[in-house]
């Protein structure tokens, strides 16, 4: 496919938005059990409302993906057969429930409610996860995608993330809270790194079902394409495909391996502490997911392009 | 549901090609909606191509033309600038500048053709002007095919005649043969294929309709020949010939004089005191009678000719049947022999000859059709052979085509499947005798100031006599069609024109007039050196061709070259005929016309060529076009069309449907002032069906002959019979052996016109691969044309360009990689004559040989209103810089029977370019700039 | 239920593009257009189509096929498009299995194309809407044509009659019987989406002699007596034997 930057971002963003928000309520439950020491208001309203920012940018972006943004509000029709209707009622259910869950925590009465408000928000979180995972691993022939580890990955990623932002937000505003965020994120990080090794290594192995002969009917194990209808590219050509050479997806994909896990690991586990460290992990764990979705999307081999390999 | 239903419907023609199907013009508020086939129409039954289906985005072009331009003063030919000027100062220009030619040397005026589909009119103006300087395309097209095939069995392919593939079993197609005939062709191989008729396909490349052939025979280009007569050599041998057809409707039992030293070797021995009945076309021929022993009258009753054998006359002559001198000729040809030269393995030539052999002999036909042949023996049916093949351009365009062509006509005559059913019918006003009877001028006397032509400005020499050359042997005509270099140039040879104009030879002419072809571009061979001639000037500072007139609907790199372009018309803003006097669209059973009639206003001011021709012809006065108080005689084209008698009262028109005042005759018939509008109520077409028993074995059927003279078709209603020998060749060799009492060939070509005047067919190198060092350039380079583009024209139409944006040269992977050549990578390809740079496809259906693009895709850029950085101009290319004109000997590269332009001839060879070379097209041209009038969309 | 369909005959096509311009010409000024193109007398010209052929070479030479291949929405009896797409656009109908996409409702998300294994949807540059096949809706059931006009533009064009159109529900039509008669087969039947349209196969006539074929009593060349028995003086067994 051809990574679009809107889906890139609308991912990501809310992704981590959806990680930090889990991280918030990890936080309030642990408290509330007693477990862990209770963060002051301040960091969950902060929290909440850094989690909506990225929520709302992510949202904001999706619309650039769209030919017709104005008509978006048409898409929450379908929920029951489409998984991308149901990511558009879900999100922006998430969103309000999160605003409502930073209302819960600003407002001095509302402390008493956030816990429930908090799981409600939470069902939402892992139902727009599934959503957002759902809509690429549901279509069965793009294999790279049609497997649990996608929605496992989508999961793990964006909650490993939002961890991480979690964590530096916490070294700021409840230094109590860091180092047991920080904790989090290495797990969740490393989960979702053996996750998405998983998947390359998955994806790697993959034989396409669909070949040149399923494609045209016409059973031979020697089959090219001379023409493809029209030389100077069409959707078809330009939607399916990154165009780009080998060298850069390899790059990219190391760079993601790098950028996801290994690096923002070592900032988590030296920064002791250090806010600009944390963010700086999370910044880099960041710019890892972006590499990584962008890759995502490349590395799925989409069976249309079968019918376009070739001009003349 | 309702879309939009167009509020208007009119029928007219199509003319994105030259197949010219039935349209259907769907109107919207005058603006044109879309475009279908008509079902009405018998030439297309409704189908429609790409092209025709795109016609409408060139209806609004940007590429068109819309006023009268003047290349600026001080410009340069080439560098398109230019300034408009109006119709009446276009007008005067001409008239003066034309007034002044006829009235002192007619000839330096030349008028040539491009995709022209009025040549009677064209052809007329020039010859009423009394200009020899005439032609279309056909000599760079596919003369070949049509003379090969005219001088054999008196009709060729495409407009003339074709297979028969309703009834055929086994259809053979030879060479590129996709763009004559198009639909029709695609409709009937589509029904053929579906009755389970079984297809083969000789061609170097697999592309177009050999893609759905049962059967792909590849082969190296220009060997098609040798093929042939390997199988003609199989089919002797092996008796699976038609000896009843052969004996009664071709000439092999004909007796040809034997003796090297007799004056009259090599002809037909007649019975000089019998009746020749026609002198022209004698029939007083002699058969050996196998059964009396006797040389006889040929067709006596109750004789039979000997096919095989020597004899002797009653005077002692010795004489051979032409058949027997057939299978001589072919007797070395073996399909080892063949196989050498073709690629093509022994085994398939032989399988190849047995099965049109066998499928002739053993699926036989038997039409229910009674009918009386010349000779007044009646039959009770109509015999088929059902083996139909089909062939142009890959034929033609060789300089050893004309010879092959006559192999396939005689191939064809042996397998008994002319004019049968299944096999190879003509179309009226085919068959024509074999020459036809029209002839050209006979010498520099014929052209005379103020005056028309004496003869017609193209024909069919039967003898030296017939050749249009000077006392000293030398040509008249500026292209030097009927000379002795290309004595049988029946379409002329445009290709030479613009080379000989430049260099003076035979003469300099003074205004050179180019209708709708792009001879700066595709349409020459050798075109860089070709657009620095027409450019080049005299040590006085005058062009070397000092006045060039263009005349076209669309900018293109031919305009650029212009001092006057004149703004043609769209096909849907005009009428035209497709005239029987011209080329019409007949179909095998009877004579078919057609017309356009204008469907929208003309854009801008553009004006018809016919009518800027009209407009002239009056202006100047010519005899045809002026009554005899030196009034103007037709007010304009329409009036032309329906007025016009070849003589006053004759009948005979441009259109021979609803003729007679009323419109209730047809072929023949007064003129009928409302004829256009009964063509235009009646599918814009004419259909004359004939009955069963004039529809087929045309060439000696009495009762279609006697149809044919008496609606004028036909002069003579004698029978034709098919020249397996030709006596017509021999008369030129004879010349050449100085044993012709008449006219003779100058030294420098006698053993030039000896050797290819064979009056048998033989194969030869084409005379470019002749001189070239295979070593050095090992592959034939071919173009095909794509389904979707006629020409160059169709690179300005926004939905075609899409599907061939830029070319690419298809080779053989083998080919390729053994010169370090990647898929898709740039390389060179070098002729001896120059190189261009391009991309290469590898491709598994291209005999490894050969190399091929398709034609005409790349332009130079901004021409045709394209960006500059089209791909068409930055990636795409012409194989025509790797063509040349002449040969190493300066000859030019034509076959020397027919002049056809060898442009399939070329050797070349490939390498890869460097990588730190531009990614563009090699050469590059100066971009040309928007004329005046013309739509800014870069 | 009906459900229409354009089979296309491989064993006919020619490649020849008319298809391709004329559903783009019916298209394009009707209910379903316009079907806009970019840079259309520029550099890399493009725009959308609902069908395009393209060309394949199957086999290496000599023995190389030169397949060329219409494409165009293939209708899917299960299409994969169908049920992604968030708003409704994009649909199925019910009387006759056209897949469509309703404009009005369309926001351009490209999911449905994203879920369509052939290729067959494009997104039009200027209306940024999906557009696909309609199989000329606007002209199948429109009064105001002839009855004989009724059909996909794409069908009527077509010269060798490649493209057959019809109710593949119902056993007796035209499509049906070549689907069953001539190996009809739809594309990429691994993922179940159970195209309409469906594709008949190259099919190949061949020929066979026999030996004695090319030995028959009635040889022209006897008549010339070019088959001519062995003189009577040539060795023969009565020069040898005695018994």
């Amino acid at each position: 496919m051809n990574p679009a930057w809107s889906v890139i971002l609308l991912t990501t963003l809310i992704g981590a938005g959806q990680g930090l928000f889990l991280a918030l309520y990890a936080l309030e439950v642990g408290a509330a059990a007693g477990v862990l020491g209770a963060p002051g208001r301040m960091f969950y309203v902060t929290g909440a409302a850094l989690s909506l920012v990225l929520l709302a940018a992510g949202l904001f972006a999706s619309f650039f993906h769209l030919g017709h943004p104005a008509r978006a509000w048409r898409s929450a029709a379908k929920w029951r057969t489409s998984w991308l209707s149901r990511e558009a009622i879900v999100l922006p259910a998430f969103i309000g429930c999160v605003f409502v869950y930073g209302g819960a925590h600003h407002l001095p009465t509302g402390e008493r409610s956030s816990l429930w408000i908090g799981a409600a928000a939470s069902v939402l979180c892992l139902a727009l996860f599934v959503c957002t995972a759902m809509i690429y691993a549901c279509v069965k022939f793009l294999q790279e995608w049609h497997t649990t580890l996608t929605p496992l990955n989508y999961f793990l990623l964006g909650t490993a993330s939002g961890f991480t932002l979690a964590a530096s937000l916490a070294a700021l505003a409840a230094p109590g809270a860091s180092t047991a965020l920080v904790l989090a994120a290495l797990a969740l990080g490393a989960l979702a790194y053996l996750g998405r090794l998983a998947a390359l290594r998955r994806n790697a192995r993959l034989r396409p079902i669909s070949t040149l002969a399923t494609a045209i009917g016409i059973k031979h194990p020697r089959i090219t394409q001379i023409a493809q209808g029209f030389m100077g590219g069409s959707f078809n050509t330009r939607e399916f495909f990154h165009g780009r050479p080998r060298e850069i997806v390899r790059a990219v994909r190391w760079s993601f391996l790098v950028l996801v896990f290994p690096l923002p690991a070592l900032l988590l586990a030296c920064g002791g502490g250090s806010v600009p460290v944390l963010v700086a992990a999370f910044l880099v764990q960041y710019a890892g997911l972006l590499a990584e979705r962008w890759y995502f999307f490349a590395e799925a081999n989409h069976p249309q392009n079968l019918y376009y390999q070739a001009i003349s | 549901m309702h879309a939009m239903p167009a509020a208007e419907v009119k029928t007219t023609t199509c003319y994105m090609c030259a197949c010219r199907c039935g349209i259907r013009v769907h109107l919207q508020d005058g603006k044109v909606r879309y475009i279908d086939g008509n079902p009405d129409h018998p030439l297309n039954q409704g189908v429609i191509c790409a092209k025709g289906a795109s016609g409408i985005m060139k209806q609004y072009s940007p590429a068109r033309l819309t006023r009268p331009l003047r290349r600026r003063a001080g410009a340069e030919r080439g560098a398109g600038e230019f300034e408009p000027i109006s119709w009446d100062e276009a007008f005067e220009m001409l008239e003066a500048r034309l007034a002044k030619i006829r009235a002192t040397d007619p000839k330096k005026f030349a008028l040539f053709t491009g995709r022209d589909q009025m040549q009677a009119l064209t052809g007329m103006f020039a010859r009423q002007f009394g200009t020899p300087n005439y032609a279309a395309h056909g000599g760079f097209c596919s003369v070949n095919m049509a003379a090969g095939m005219i001088y054999t069995i008196g009709g060729s392919f495409w407009e003339f005649g074709g297979p028969d593939l309703e009834r055929a079993k086994l259809f053979v197609m030879i060479g590129t043969a996709e763009d004559h005939h198009s639909n029709p062709l695609k409709i009937a191989i589509s029904k053929f294929k579906r009755r389970g008729g079984r297809f083969i396909s000789v061609n170097p490349v697999r592309t177009g309709y050999s893609a759905i052939a049962d059967e792909w025979v590849p082969i190296r280009p220009g060997t098609d020949g040798a093929l042939l007569l390997a199988i003609i050599h199989e089919i002797i041998s092996l008796g699976l010939y038609d000896r009843e057809f052969l004996a009664r409707y071709t000439n092999a039992g004909h007796l040809v004089i034997v003796d090297q030293d007799s004056d009259r070797h090599g002809l037909i021995a007649t019975d000089e005191d019998s009746d020749p009945l026609n002198p022209e076309y004698p029939q007083n021929q002699l058969w050996w009678d196998r059964l009396s022993g006797l040389a006889l009258l040929s067709h006596t009753e109750g004789a039979d000719p000997a096919l095989f054998g020597e004899y002797r006359l009653r005077d002692g002559t010795r004489v051979k049947p032409s058949f027997q001198l057939l299978a001589e000729r072919v007797e070395p040809c073996t399909a080892e022999w063949a196989a050498d030269i073709t690629g093509v393995p022994a085994a398939t030539i032989r399988r190849l000859a047995h099965e049109v052999g066998i499928t002739a002999r053993d699926e036989t036909i038997e039409l229910p059709i009674a009918w009386t042949d010349c000779w007044g023996r009646e039959h009770e049916s109509v015999t088929g052979r059902p083996v139909a093949f089909h062939a142009m351009r890959g034929l033609a365009a060789h300089s050893n085509g004309f010879h092959t062509t006559r192999a396939l006509g005689i191939l064809m005559s042996l397998l008994g499947t002319i004019d049968r059913p299944g096999g190879f019918r003509h179309k009226a006003p085919f068959p024509r005798a074999i020459p036809p009877s029209a002839k050209p001028p006979k010498g520099p006397r014929d052209v005379k100031p103020g005056t028309p032509l004496a003869g017609l400005v193209l024909g069919w020499p039967g003898s030296p006599e017939d050749l249009f050359v000077d006392d000293a042997g030398g040509p008249v005509r500026i292209d030097k069609a009927f000379s002795w270099e290309y004595p049988l140039s029946v379409h002329g040879l445009m290709h030479n024109v613009i080379a000989n104009a430049w260099r003076g030879d035979p003469y300099p002419i003074d205004t050179l007039m180019i209708f709708m072809a792009n001879m700066a571009w595709n349409s020459s061979m050798n075109t860089l050196e070709v657009r620095k001639m027409l450019n080049d000037r005299n040590a006085d500072g005058e062009h070397k061709i000092p006045f060039i007139v263009v005349c076209d609907a669309f900018q293109s790199e031919m305009t650029a070259f212009a001092d006057l372009i004149l703004p043609d018309t769209t096909y849907l803003e005009r009428h035209d005929a497709m005239s029987l006097l011209d080329r019409p669209i007949s179909e095998f059973d009877g004579p078919v016309d057609s017309v356009r009639v204008p469907v929208v206003p003309p854009t801008g001011e553009c004006k018809p060529f016919q009518e800027v021709l009209i407009e002239l012809a009056g202006r100047l006065k010519l005899p045809a076009f002026t009554q005899a108080d030196g009034s103007r005689k037709f007010r304009d084209y329409p009036d032309f069309i329906v007025n016009y008698e070849t003589e006053p009262g004759s009948g005979i028109g441009f259109l021979a449907g609803w003729r007679g005042k009323d419109g209730a005759k047809s072929m023949l018939g007064e003129p009928n002032p409302r004829q256009w509008e009964m063509y235009a109520a009646n599918n814009c077409v004419f259909h004359h069906r004939l009955p069963p028993s004039y529809q087929y074995m045309r060439n000696w059927n009495r009762g279609y002959m006697e149809w044919a003279q008496r609606v004028r078709m036909r002069r003579y209603g004698d029978p034709i019979l098919v020249h397996l020998y030709s006596e017509v060749l021999q008369r030129f060799r004879l010349a050449a052996q100085g044993k012709w009492p008449g006219r003779q060939p100058p030294e420098s070509l006698r053993a030039r016109v000896e050797k290819y005047f064979d009056p048998l067919p033989f194969w030869y190198a084409p005379l470019e691969m002749q001189a070239t060092d295979a070593s050095a350039y090992p592959l034939a380079a071919i173009t095909q044309r794509p389904m979707a583009m006629y020409h160059s024209w169709d690179s300005q139409n926004a939905w075609l360009r899409q599907i061939h944006t830029h070319n690419y040269l298809f080779v053989n992977p083998a080919t390729a990689r053994a010169q370090g050549v990647e898929d898709g990578g740039w390389i060179w390809v070098e002729s001896q004559w120059g190189q261009v740079r391009c991309m290469a496809r590898y491709s598994e259906a291209v005999e490894p040989g050969t190399v091929w693009t398709w034609n005409a895709i790349g332009k130079s850029p901004g021409a045709w209103n394209l960006a500059p950085e089209a791909n068409e101009a930055r990636r795409g290319f012409l194989l025509n810089h790797l063509i040349s004109d002449a040969l190493p000997d300066g000859t030019s590269n034509s076959d020397p029977v027919t002049g056809q332009a060898g442009w399939y001839d070329v050797r070349v060879r490939i390498r890869p370019a460097a990588a730190d070379e531009a990614k563009n097209a090699w050469p590059e041209f100066q971009a040309l700039r928007l004329y005046p009038g013309m739509q800014t969309v870069r | 239920m009906t459900q229409l369909a354009l089979v296309i005959d491989l064993n006919v096509c020619v490649g020849c593009h008319a298809c391709v311009t004329s559903c783009k010409e019916w298209n394009d000024a009707g209910s379903a257009g316009p079907l806009t193109d970019q840079n259309a007398y520029a550099k890399d010209p493009t725009g959308t189509f609902f069908n395009r052929v393209q060309t394949f070479e199957v086999g290496e030479f000599p023995d190389t096929q030169t397949v060329h291949f219409p494409k165009s929405c293939l209708h899917c009896e299960d299409p994969p498009c169908v049920p992604v797409c968030p708003t409704g656009a994009s649909y199925k109908r019910a009387e006759d299995g056209i897949v469509l996409v309703d404009y009005d409702k369309c926001i351009g998300c490209k999911y449905c194309a994203w879920a369509c294994p052939y290729g067959v949807r494009e997104m039009d540059q200027q209306q940024k809407v999906m557009t696909k096949c309609t199989l000329c809706v606007d002209r199948i059931y429109d009064s105001l044509l002839p009855e004989r006009d009724r059909k996909p533009a794409c069908v009527m064009a077509c010269p060798t009659n490649a493209r057959l159109f019809g109710d593949i529900h119902d056993p007796d039509s035209e499509v049906s019987v070549a689907i069953r008669e001539q190996g009809g087969y739809a594309l990429m039947p691994e993922w179940g989406t159970h195209p309409a349209n469906h594709y008949l196969p190259r099919r190949k006539t061949g020929f066979r002699i026999d030996p004695d074929e090319l030995k028959r009593v009635d040889n022209p060349l006897k008549v010339d007596g070019k088959l001519p028995k062995p003189p009577t003086d040539a060795p023969a067994l009565d020069d040898v034997t005695s018994w």
